[in-house]
């Protein structure tokens, strides 16, 4: 179970003076800025992973930078490992907490420090939530475009750590270009900025490096976001297809039009007749896969354009197409959308999210083979799909109190991210590598490129205390994985084309 | 992934990197040379890369090409037009030896920047040979991919310093179906606060500069889009041209002996600084012909929040970027001998001792 932490295959764990550590910390934070006790710490003990779970040996949650940096340089010194966690709504393991170590809770740095409509920038802590950021901006005709389906509870802070996309990435894009500039604490006590509030900084892009590190080179400690006018006017339709591959032509044929929609999601039959169930949002439910497709803009300019993206539906052999005839059933449209995941509550007690992105062309061929994998680990899969962007995520249905059943939901969520990487796609298009996806790291990346990337934590992080274990394996976990050799000739997938 | 770059080209230019890494020598990497004359003047030899020549891959529905580092970005940017896309990013074109490894490492967008895509937001993935002669894959050809640091991202900007782009993946967006400018003839302070409007505003501008006189803005997209926005906007009819003269740097100003780039924030306040002034990116990009002394030029851009370029008429030996503060510029030093170990590549050429 990769819960475990493995010594050998992940980071030496050591024994160090807790109490010691304790007394050096204690003066450092505020009076509640510190827990030790077990049954206080229990909440922090996993993120919304929740299969994986490990307690930290404190728990520190500093308001300050200047708190940030003690508490690290004083890990530092006592060679202690650091887990930083945000609102612990990550769906890769990121903020599981390595066994012994400081884990590190930004919750408390939670003020919108400023916010200037001229310039489009607001300046914020990074335990703000995502949705907080667009609510502040609101007023002004602004919103902060990533919009992570968690929203509501997710923070900045966890959104710069992840890259986080959203529903609406294809048009706006992801945190990393949605983002000016990031103050960050190093292990070393080192304070710096990170770009600014021009279009650029002088030297190396590191903000944008940075961007995406899931917690593995600095601490932030604040950032400086870029804000985006409320389109006029937003329309969807809904297009209903008899087979999943004429819905994937018609996203390959909208994108051909030059159309860039605002949102352009497909759902497979499983996913859709579970959402319609739970909550109405008027699905067909004969149809083999659904296309919701949002475009937005100026009000004529987006009927316009919506008319022609029924007609390009229709041309790929849609059997329905459906626009919203007004806010409130787009809104309906949407709600299915977003209730794909809760639905699955309804089909079985537990469900396994996986994140590969593909290449759009060759979502026929990896349906084909996903279903083919879900059969022989005999545990179903439904798919939902940011057809816009290629993000595919499967489902995989699954019951925890039945014995096998997780290790085979494990073992198949594995075999769909290698499928994903064998079309010429990747292991995680948002969620995060963290500790959940660290084997197939082996699988997508040469030694060379993993040495790489563990010299450029080291750029930033040379004691490897920020967050161990996760995100970059280590060469000797790929050996025992077994992955490395498959990189290098032995190929899974053998029969599908390659790229 | 795909790596379709000519293994024996690769080979070769491999050795030369690992031989130089072995001597301790510096390599200055060249593509088409069209922009010899940016950063600093370095020594070494040079590494031909004119040799990484073509599109590997190219799929108008995916929206994304990749093509060698040496590749000729007139040809990429002739085919994308031809499917009717182009790079968001808009990089401007010093003539026809431009390479798309080298739009890459100068990281320079045109006029497009604010309202679409900076270069990094344009690179899904790269080939790189490393200082040590290795070759590494970095992100990949598809828009949204979170596994591994963003390495890729990282070549935007760096001059080469951190290594050869052997192939690139690029994002690429639709064509706009119609294009139009529109012309206010005021000072520039009014068009600041103009523009202070304008920006918060959900319209299709593509582009805004003041060259002294005038406000020329550009709307981009499709028919109803573009009509309706400048119904909004009012102004002049103006001529689309001067958009291309502007991003492929051909206007007067870009003719100067000594000419500075100053990024700062959109809405900041620069001091007034004798010379002739181009001002871009809705108030963002400056560039100022000027004689005044260095020190005075630098100290004015970072009092508005951002920093200035010496982009031509450097002497030798003078520094041409701003330095950063001591700690920032120590990670630079780590962050390249992450890739570089042995500072094989384009030494100096961001700043003297990197």
């Amino acid at each position: 179970m990769l819960s475990e932490f493995d010594q050998r295959l992940d980071y030496p764990v050591r024994d160090y003076d807790r109490e010691a550590l304790i007394a050096r910390l204690k003066p450092l934070l505020p009076h509640d800025g510190l827990l030790s006790a077990p049954e206080a710490m229990r909440v922090y003990e996993c993120d919304g992973l929740a299969a994986y779970r490990s307690l930290p040996g404190l728990v520190a949650l500093p308001r300050t930078t200047e708190q940030v940096r003690n508490v690290l340089v004083a890990c530092r010194d006592a060679r202690v490992p650091v887990v930083a966690r945000g609102a612990g709504t990550g769906l890769s393991g990121g903020a599981l907490p390595f066994p012994g170590c400081v884990l590190l809770s930004m919750s408390r740095f939670d003020k919108i420090l400023s916010l200037d409509p001229a310039a489009r920038i607001a300046r914020v802590q990074p335990g703000v939530r995502n949705l907080a950021v667009s609510e502040a901006a609101a007023p002004h005709g602004l919103f902060y475009a990533p919009d992570p389906s968690s929203q509501a509870a997710c923070s900045i802070g966890g959104n710069v750590a992840e890259n986080a996309g959203g529903v609406h990435c294809l048009k706006y894009g992801l945190t990393v270009n949605n983002l000016a500039a990031l103050e960050i604490v190093t292990l070393d006590g080192e304070v710096m900025t990170l770009g600014g509030e021009a279009f650029d900084a002088p030297g190396f892009d590191l903000l944008a490096l940075l961007t995406g590190s899931e917690g593995l080179m600095a601490v932030v400690t604040e950032a400086t976001l870029r804000l985006t006018p409320v389109p006029l006017h937003a329309r969807a339709l809904l297009a209903a297809f008899g087979e999943a591959r004429r819905a994937g032509e018609a996203v390959a044929a909208i994108i051909a039009a030059g159309i860039i929609p605002a949102g352009l999601e497909m759902m497979d039959q499983l996913a859709l007749v579970a959402a319609e169930r739970f909550c109405n949002a008027g699905y067909p439910t004969n149809a083999a896969a659904i296309l919701l497709c949002e475009l937005d803009g100026e009000e004529e300019d987006v009927i316009g354009e919506l008319d022609r993206v029924a007609a390009i539906c229709r041309q790929a052999g849609a059997i329905e197409v459906r626009q919203a005839r007004d806010e409130a059933e787009r809104k309906r449209f949407w709600a299915g959308r977003k209730a794909a995941f809760p639905a699955m509550g309804r089909l079985a007690p537990d469900y396994y999210c996986i994140d590969g992105t593909i290449p759009r062309a060759r979502l026929g061929e990896v349906l084909d083979e996903i279903a083919r994998l879900s059969a022989e680990r005999r545990l179903p899969v439904a798919n939902v799909f940011h057809a816009g962007d290629g993000n595919l995520h499967p489902l995989i249905l699954y019951d925890a109190r039945r014995k096998g059943q997780l290790d085979r939901a494990e073992a198949l969520g594995g075999e769909i991210l290698e499928l994903c990487v064998a079309a010429g796609g990747t292991i995680t298009g948002e969620h995060g590598v963290g500790r959940e996806k660290i084997n197939q790291m082996c699988v997508q990346f040469s030694q060379a490129e993993l040495e790489a990337f563990a010299a450029l934590k080291a750029a930033f992080d040379p004691t490897g205390l920020l967050n161990p274990g996760k995100a970059v394996p280590t060469l000797a976990r790929c050996a025992e994985f077994g992955a490395m050799h498959v990189h290098g000739g032995h190929l899974p997938f053998a029969h599908l084309d390659r790229l | 992934m795909p790596t379709s770059t000519d293994s024996e080209v690769v080979a070769a230019l491999a050795a030369q990197v690992r031989e130089a890494g072995r001597r301790h020598n510096a390599l200055k990497i060249r593509g088409g040379g069209s922009k010899s004359f940016l950063g600093r003047r370095t020594a070494g030899r040079t590494l031909d890369v004119s040799a990484l020549t073509g599109v590997v891959d190219y799929q108008p529905t995916e929206l994304v090409i990749t093509a060698r580092g040496g590749a000729s970005l007139r040809d990429v940017e002739g085919l994308l037009a031809a499917n009717g896309q182009m790079l968001a990013c808009e990089p401007p074109d010093f003539g026809k030896g431009g390479t798309v490894g080298g739009m890459v490492a100068s990281g320079l967008a045109g006029p497009r920047r604010p309202f679409a895509a900076a270069v990094r937001d344009c690179v899904l993935g790269v080939t790189l040979l490393d200082g040590r002669g290795r070759t590494l894959r970095f992100g990949g050809t598809v828009f949204k991919n979170v596994a591994g640091f963003d390495a890729f991202r990282l070549m935007a900007g760096a001059m080469g310093t951190l290594g050869v782009l052997l192939d690139i993946s690029l994002r690429v967006a639709p064509r706009p179906r119609t294009e139009r400018s529109l012309a206010f003839e005021e000072p520039w302070a009014d068009s600041q606060a103009r523009l202070g409007e304008l920006m918060r505003r959900p319209l299709p501008l593509s582009g805004a500069f003041h060259d002294g006189k005038v406000l020329r803005l550009r709307l981009s997209g499709t028919e109803r889009a573009v009509e309706h926005g400048a119904a909004e906007i009012g102004g002049d009819a103006g001529d689309l041209s001067v958009w291309t003269e502007l991003r492929h740097h051909r206007l007067p100003i870009f003719a100067a002996q000594r000419l500075w780039r100053l990024s700062i924030p959109r809405t900041a306040e620069l001091a007034d600084l004798p010379g002739a002034q181009l001002i871009d990116w809705a108030g963002a990009q400056r560039w100022l012909a000027s004689n005044v002394p260095t020190s005075e030029i630098r100290e004015a851009a970072r009092a508005a929040g951002g920093h200035a370029t010496l982009f031509q008429g450097a002497v030798d030996g003078e520094e041409v970027y701003d330095r950063p503060p001591e700690a920032l510029f120590q990670l630079h030093r780590r962050v390249k001998a992450a890739l570089d170990p042995a500072g094989v590549f384009n030494r100096g050429r961001l700043w003297e001792d990197l």
